[in-house]
């Protein structure tokens, strides 16, 4: 049996596709990309290598800077809205009427392109025609915001459509961990006098904190990377007002055709990412995990 | 200070224990409230997506004049036939079906090899491969994008379909293993135990046992696979410039910035762009359910 089930070429047969896959196509491009930072390369011609003129450059490049501030804006955003997603989820697992429809209806927007959800509010927005101006006039708002196209508030109107797309993911995650809390610990708090307020704060968050202990770290890592809804959107604009690390990237590489820059970006945006979630993990390590 | 109000909230315990008489009614009301709560979300999630559908069906003046959220006189199905039948939105649609058909399929069944090898079979390096796929997840796409693109030149796949594939399929292995391998860790031993001792090889016991008993668990990773295909949009961006590839998240976001003052138009070719998803969604809500909570809760 043992002999079998460790015969080398059949393990061989069956990791292989697989970790050449990945091996390919995520790892050496990722070294690859902190060496094209190295170098000078316009997409199509020769890479000169011209040492770490790309990455001190990066470092003084306050356009960089203030898109990576935009990301980690983001990040705050949408760690702020993990704790309303977490209410809204204390509230559907207590024992509702119709709480499995409620949550399938919040997961909708996330199952849903974010070119579709991008188009969608763009029309949403749009300053005559959208939806949104026109509720503002009809309650008696008459010079209502241009939304996309006002530099100080673009920003914030796409973190509305991005909360929107992944609000139903997050309460679903939170909704599972905490119908896996045992109904008898519940039970007993309830004997001793517990309100549900206390029951919630001060037993049920506490046992699924590894849950929420992930969660941050996908919704940090998930707003540094951010791309897609902002480049249909805005492309950053207007005037790098809504630039973020993955847009700047993506533009100073395939729309200014200077790789080796956006190779460092790309490499950066690495860095930040891992770095990110090793601290979050190190911020919200426990000492001892709770049993029950 | 915490002390204080913990002392306080332990003080007030035994009268509240007195008013429980009262509690039925406030609890009613608290109950109503929160209930409301629930309701306007599930509103404002879904209210986007019915005034898109409402202004697929109307024309220009019917959208700019009428209310938003009115029907309109006559719902204008033409809008939807025009989009198809005109742009090359029926190209893009196919092009995403048997695109992401082809990616689900290579990644569900490699990745079902793989996570087959790492739990039921012994060797050294297991631990560290899993390893390895575990951590790709929390890779931005963005640092591995230009290399791609130098690669994929170099080896004259750029503007292939098989670049894309090839991609989705790498990208897409470690969420598929995730979700894989909570249910192959609850497969008992005895299977293959009985099956080697009967004298079966190993890929008959794959491909005749193992394969076929996780069928449940390979159509939920089936069905998140789907979803992320269908709605990818970087890869194809940056790999496919000729039409004749691009998939629909990619082709629609061109057809609508070329004809961007045609609002039904518009209206129905996202309509179109999304319909495969709800579709599958009111099938299968169960499974992509449950495949979200498994492939982000279990890490």
């Amino acid at each position: 049996m043992d002999k079998v089930m460790s015969n080398k070429k059949i393990i061989a047969l069956y990791v292989l596709p697989a970790l050449l896959l990945i091996i390919t196509l995520v790892y050496v491009p990722i070294v690859l990309t902190g060496y094209y930072g190295l170098t000078q390369w316009d997409g199509i011609g020769e890479r000169t290598f011209i040492g770490l003129a790309n990455y001190s450059k990066l470092i003084t490049d306050s356009l960089f800077w203030q898109s990576a501030f935009h990301s980690f804006l983001l990040a705050i955003f949408s760690v702020i809205s993990l704790v309303a997603y977490l209410a809204v989820s204390l509230v559907l697992s207590g024992k509702i009427k119709g709480a499995n429809l409620f949550r399938k209806i919040y997961l909708v927007p996330m199952l849903l392109s974010s070119v579709a959800i991008a188009q969608l509010w763009i029309r949403i927005y749009h300053p005559t025609n959208g939806v949104m101006n026109r509720f503002l006039e009809s309650i008696g708002i008459s010079n209502p915001p241009l939304w996309l196209a006002d530099t100080s508030i673009v920003l914030f109107a796409i973190f509305i459509p991005i909360i929107w797309q992944y609000a139903g993911f997050y309460i679903l995650i939170y909704y599972a961990a905490l119908k896996n809390i045992p109904e008898s610990l519940v039970e007993a708090a309830k004997i001793d006098g517990a309100t549900p307020l206390q029951i919630a704060y001060k037993i049920k968050v506490p046992l699924i904190a590894s849950v929420i202990k992930v969660t941050i770290v996908l919704a940090v890592v998930g707003s540094l990377k951010y791309f897609d809804l902002i480049w249909v959107m805005t492309e950053g604009g207007p005037n790098g007002a809504s630039e973020v690390m993955a847009s700047y990237m993506y533009k100073n590489a395939f729309k200014m055709n200077d790789f080796g820059y956006g190779s460092a970006i790309g490499f950066f945006l690495l860095l930040i990412a891992l770095g990110v979630t090793w601290i979050i993990r190190k911020l919200t390590a426990t000492k001892e995990e709770i049993q029950y | 200070m915490e002390k204080a109000t913990e002392t306080q909230t332990t003080a007030m315990l035994p009268k509240q224990k007195r008013q429980v008489a009262r509690k039925p009614v406030l609890t009613r009301i608290a109950s109503g409230i929160l209930y409301l709560a629930l309701l306007i979300l599930a509103v404002v999630q879904i209210l986007p997506l019915i005034w898109l559908f409402l202004f697929s069906l109307k024309n220009n003046q019917e959208v700019f004049n009428l209310a938003p959220l009115s029907l309109p006189a006559e719902p204008k199905w033409e809008n939807y036939v025009k989009v198809w039948t005109e742009g090359n939105i029926s190209m893009y649609f196919f092009n995403s079906v048997w695109i992401t058909a082809v990616s689900v399929i290579l990644t569900v069944l490699i990745a079902s090899f793989v996570t087959f090898a790492i739990t039921r079979m012994k060797w050294k390096l297991s631990k560290l491969v899993l390893g390895l796929f575990m951590v790709a997840m929390m890779i931005p796409v963005h640092s591995t994008l230009i290399p791609l693109f130098s690669f994929f030149t170099s080896i004259h796949l750029m503007n292939h379909p098989l670049a894309i594939i090839l991609t989705y399929t790498a990208f897409n292995l470690p969420i598929t293993m995730m979700i894989l391998l909570g249910f192959y860790y609850t497969l008992p031993r005895e299977i293959e135990e009985a099956a080697i001792m009967d004298g079966c090889s190993i890929h008959r016991l794959f491909f005749r046992i193992i394969l076929p008993i996780t069928t449940p668990v390979l159509a939920t990773t089936a069905i998140i696979n789907m979803i992320y295909n269908w709605n990818e949009y970087v890869f194809v961006n940056t790999f496919i410039s000729s039409d004749k590839y691009k998939t629909l998240t990619v082709g629609i976001n061109n057809f609508i910035g070329q004809y961007s003052i045609d609002w039904g138009a518009i209206g129905a070719t996202l309509m179109i762009s999304i319909l495969p998803i709800l579709f599958a969604f009111f099938v299968l809500s169960n499974r992509i359910v449950e495949g979200i909570t498994s492939g982000s809760v279990k890490g």
